[in-house]
């Protein structure tokens, strides 16, 4: 029977039918659900590791012990799991090893839409490229089997359109049998990659690409569907969607492994058609190597290269595609005639954008609304406080990947910057990529002042366990991390920890710190207001008659606040409002109004009885 | 095909856009209507796209039914039925509508910050109309919010629009709410239940 799963559904599907029985990640938009879905199969091992090196390091480990093992990530964790990739790549396995890259093309959720197809022909590694549900249950189970008949890690590439779509997908009721691993290699020349062993390896891993290359011609996830040989399409990955879409009487080259490529097969196709073109997403990855095949591509003549960069020659290098994006480069380049709705057809009025903001209650606004206060130059982190940057709260000044923003603050710092910096870092960044960093500002010596923003949860990717929360990705009890005492001994003798709500004691605590000189850290923490027991404890505030329009409480940036109708008679200026459907009772309002304006929880409560 | 011939329908592929507010039930209502999909035999492709908010951001899902589909996302100017749980999101998606395609829209506004900090005026129901009426008159109105809160539950107004959206398309409601029933916990089964059959029947009054 045919099941509704998405992309990363299928993944954990495949995975566990590959009887795959190790999974370690890190959480990442939009890899998150792959782990998720895996944990819940039986028989299986799933965690949460503090960072994608650490994740990929731990299936190495699995996959030489001769299980199994795959690991998931975003496109930016990859980098952070580069190192692990390329020892792995020249050492190979006992077992298969998967290691799944989703890429976010359009940056949904990212600083960046690097194409991590690139990693693959970086560390000579195979890659495949599913492009729908079915294919993500299929090419997951084959990535398992190619790792093990080539002793190599496999990429897994996915992007998020294919991550988070559901379709249906044939499954298996039944797992992989496997032998059972036997005794812990001891194979140094292998796997231990000393110089003398890693210069022994280096032209191994050069002929395993090419064996793998020649593997490729007959490949069975490399396919070609003939229709009309006017024009061919050379594609892979959720292009392929497109192409079928746009382009239903053309026939298709359809990679599903996309690196190594398979030459003949390319260049048999190309012969047999008329014209051929490459539609990919992103970089120019199938399109350069099979130019340098010899393959002479259909490049239209009014080819524009600002938009088009010579290196691909009809659609985008930039974003996601969609059948819209597709058509109209199709149509500039005359191969496409059918009609486009176009821009004109659109809205005649202004519409209000509804840009991420924090979420009414969250414990972070309290903080950010006072460093907005303090006018300090704050480098950001990656998370929902990344969010502390929009209106009206305005307050991050900087942020580029997970954990830089203490290592950038303390350069500001060392470089003799006038200003003091604060640095901001949520709790699963911290232990994810934070903590060096803050042993190099207490070792260097500098002033950077950090404010972890402990809600005790992985908040942006939708509630992960870390390592603070006390439990495991699969629900086990465990040690809660002591952010604090570990702060301690990273060697910052100046740490508070007080609750993320309470506005006067973090004003007061940084701006005596401002006023000393030392690195110091301030732990803010409160549980995100979006946790159920959270959730529990919701009650809607109140504005009272007190209220003239001042618009403090404006300032929080709190979609629950609102500008009513209502004038005050004296100012002529709109009272707020607390939007009951939306308001947690968090208070961070109250504590701001000068007038005393808002009902606090014990108000609302007693004006209740 | 699909053909509904008093909504001007008829097309091998029926393109559904679900646009709301992050927390509004969005995406359940999408994951309902692809196993709906499913369950009847077609081949299904239901997209998710959402940003980085959890709540207040504009939530979109892309939901296809047909013999076999592709891109899992709609071509702008494809779209056969857009169900928005939210007017201002109506109005932002208005344009991804086919000519004279239909509309269905839970009448409820959610101010966004960028309103509520004074830097954008929400337009008036008038302006909204008005604007839908450039593209398509069929546009059907549900007031979804109002009939979850006298119901007792202000987040099921997502079951009001799917009610609605079955009793449009002259579905037969049991086989759609046993699938809804599925998705939602059993405690809430039959305030659900009468959520609805009670946007049914106010499509029922429309018409």
């Amino acid at each position: 029977m045919k099941r509704l799963l998405s992309g990363n559904e299928a993944v954990a599907r495949g995975a566990w039918e590959a009887g795959c029985s190790v999974a370690s990640g890190y959480p990442g938009t939009p890899s998150t659900e792959i782990m998720e879905t895996f944990a819940l199969y039986p028989n299986v091992y799933a965690e949460w590791a503090p960072n994608e090196k650490v994740g990929l390091d731990v299936a190495i480990g699995a996959a030489y012990a001769g299980k199994r093992a795959i690991s998931t990530m975003k496109h930016v964790g990859l980098n952070v799991a580069a190192d692990a990739l390329f020892y792995v790549a020249m050492t190979g396995i006992e077992a298969g090893l998967v290691i799944v890259s989703a890429d976010d093309p359009s940056m949904h959720s990212s600083q960046n839409e690097q194409d991590n197809r690139q990693y693959a022909k970086f560390s000579r590694i195979p890659c495949l490229d599913p492009s729908d549900s079915q294919d993500a249950r299929d090419y997951a189970i084959a990535a398992f089997n190619l790792s093990e008949q080539f002793d190599t890690p496999v990429l897994l590439r996915l992007t998020t359109r294919v991550c988070h779509t559901s379709g249906a997908v044939e499954v298996s009721e039944s797992q992989a049998n496997l032998p059972e691993p036997g005794k812990y290699p001891r194979n140094p020349l292998k796997y231990v990659m000393i110089p003398a062993n890693a210069r022994q390896k280096h032209p191994v891993i050069e002929a395993r690409i090419a064996e793998i290359a020649q593997f490729a011609e007959n490949f069975e996830l490399n396919r070609v569907e003939w229709r009309d040989t006017d024009l061919g399409i050379i594609t892979g990955g959720i292009a392929y969607q497109y192409a079928r879409e746009v382009f239903p009487s053309a026939s298709i080259l359809k990679l599903g492994m996309v690196y190594p490529l398979p030459k003949k097969l390319i260049t048999d196709f190309a012969a047999k058609v008329k014209k051929v073109i490459v539609l990919e997403e992103l970089d120019p990855f199938i399109e350069d190597q099979v130019r340098a095949i010899g393959v002479n591509l259909f490049l239209h003549s009014e080819h524009d290269s600002r938009e088009y960069p010579m290196t691909k020659s009809i659609f985008p290098v930039f974003g996601e595609l969609n059948p819209t994006i597709v058509r109209k480069a199709a149509k500039r380049a005359g191969l496409y005639n059918g009609e486009i709705q176009d821009s004109d057809w659109k809205v005649d009025v202004q519409l209000p954008p509804r840009p991420p903001t924090l979420c009414p209650g969250c414990p972070h606004r309290s903080s950010f609304y006072v460093l907005n206060k303090l006018k300090v130059p704050v480098n950001g982190d990656i998370g929902c406080y990344t969010l502390g940057v929009a209106p009206p709260l305005s307050t991050t000044d900087t942020c580029g990947c997970m954990g830089a923003s203490i290592g950038v603050a303390h350069g500001a710092s060392v470089a003799g910057d006038k200003e003091r910096h604060v640095a901001v870092v949520g709790d699963s960044t911290f232990f994810h990529s934070g903590i060096a960093p803050l042993i190099n500002v207490a070792y260097n010596k500098s002033n950077v002042i950090t404010i972890i923003m402990d809600n005790r949860v992985t908040g942006m990717t939708g509630h992960q366990e870390n390592p603070g929360t006390g439990k495991t990705l699969q629900n086990q009890e465990t040690v809660s991390l002591d952010i604090q005492a570990l702060v301690r001994a990273c060697g910052i003798t100046k740490v508070l920890t007080v609750e993320a709500y309470d506005v006067d004691l973090i004003e007061k605590t940084l701006r005596q710190w401002l006023k000393e000189d030392g690195p110091a850290v301030l732990i803010t923490k409160e549980e995100c207001a979006l946790l159920p027991a959270a959730r529990k404890r919701y009650i809607s505030l109140e504005v009272t008659d007190q209220c003239n329009g001042c618009t403090v409480c404006f300032r929080i940036g709190c979609p629950a606040i609102t500008k009513s109708a209502e004038l005050d008679p004296k100012y002529n200026r709109p009272l707020a409002e607390i939007d009951a459907a939306l308001c947690t009772g968090c208070e961070i309002c109250a504590q701001v109004c000068p007038r005393d304006a808002i009902l606090f929880r014990n108000q609302m409560i007693s004006k209740a009885n | 095909m699909f053909s509904f011939p008093n909504l001007g329908i008829n097309t091998p592929i029926l393109n559904f856009l679900l646009v709301g507010v992050g927390g509004q039930g969005t995406i359940l209502a999408s994951n309902v209507l692809a196993e709906l999909g499913l369950a009847f035999g077609h081949d299904v492709k239901k997209a998710e796209v959402h940003g980085m908010s959890q709540r207040g951001g504009s939530v979109i899902s892309h939901v296809r039914w047909g013999e076999e589909v592709h891109s899992p996302i709609i071509a702008k100017g494809d779209v056969d039925i857009l169900i928005a749980f939210e007017k201002l999101e109506a109005l932002r998606f208005v344009d991804q509508l086919r000519p004279y395609g239909v509309i269905v829209i839970n009448d409820h506004n959610i101010t966004p910050v960028t309103v509520s900090s004074g830097n954008f005026i929400y337009p008036s129901d008038e302006t909204i109309k008005e604007a839908i009426h450039e593209f398509t008159r069929r546009d059907y109105w549900v007031n979804g919010v109002k009939i979850a809160e006298e119901l007792g539950n202000n987040k099921i107004s997502n079951v009001v629009i799917l009610g609605a959206l079955c009793g449009l398309l002259n579905q037969d409601p049991e086989s759609w709410f046993n699938l809804i029933a599925k998705k939602v916990p059993g405690k809430s089964l039959n305030i659900n239940r009468a959520a609805f059959f009670q946007g049914i029947s106010e499509i029922a009054k429309e018409h």
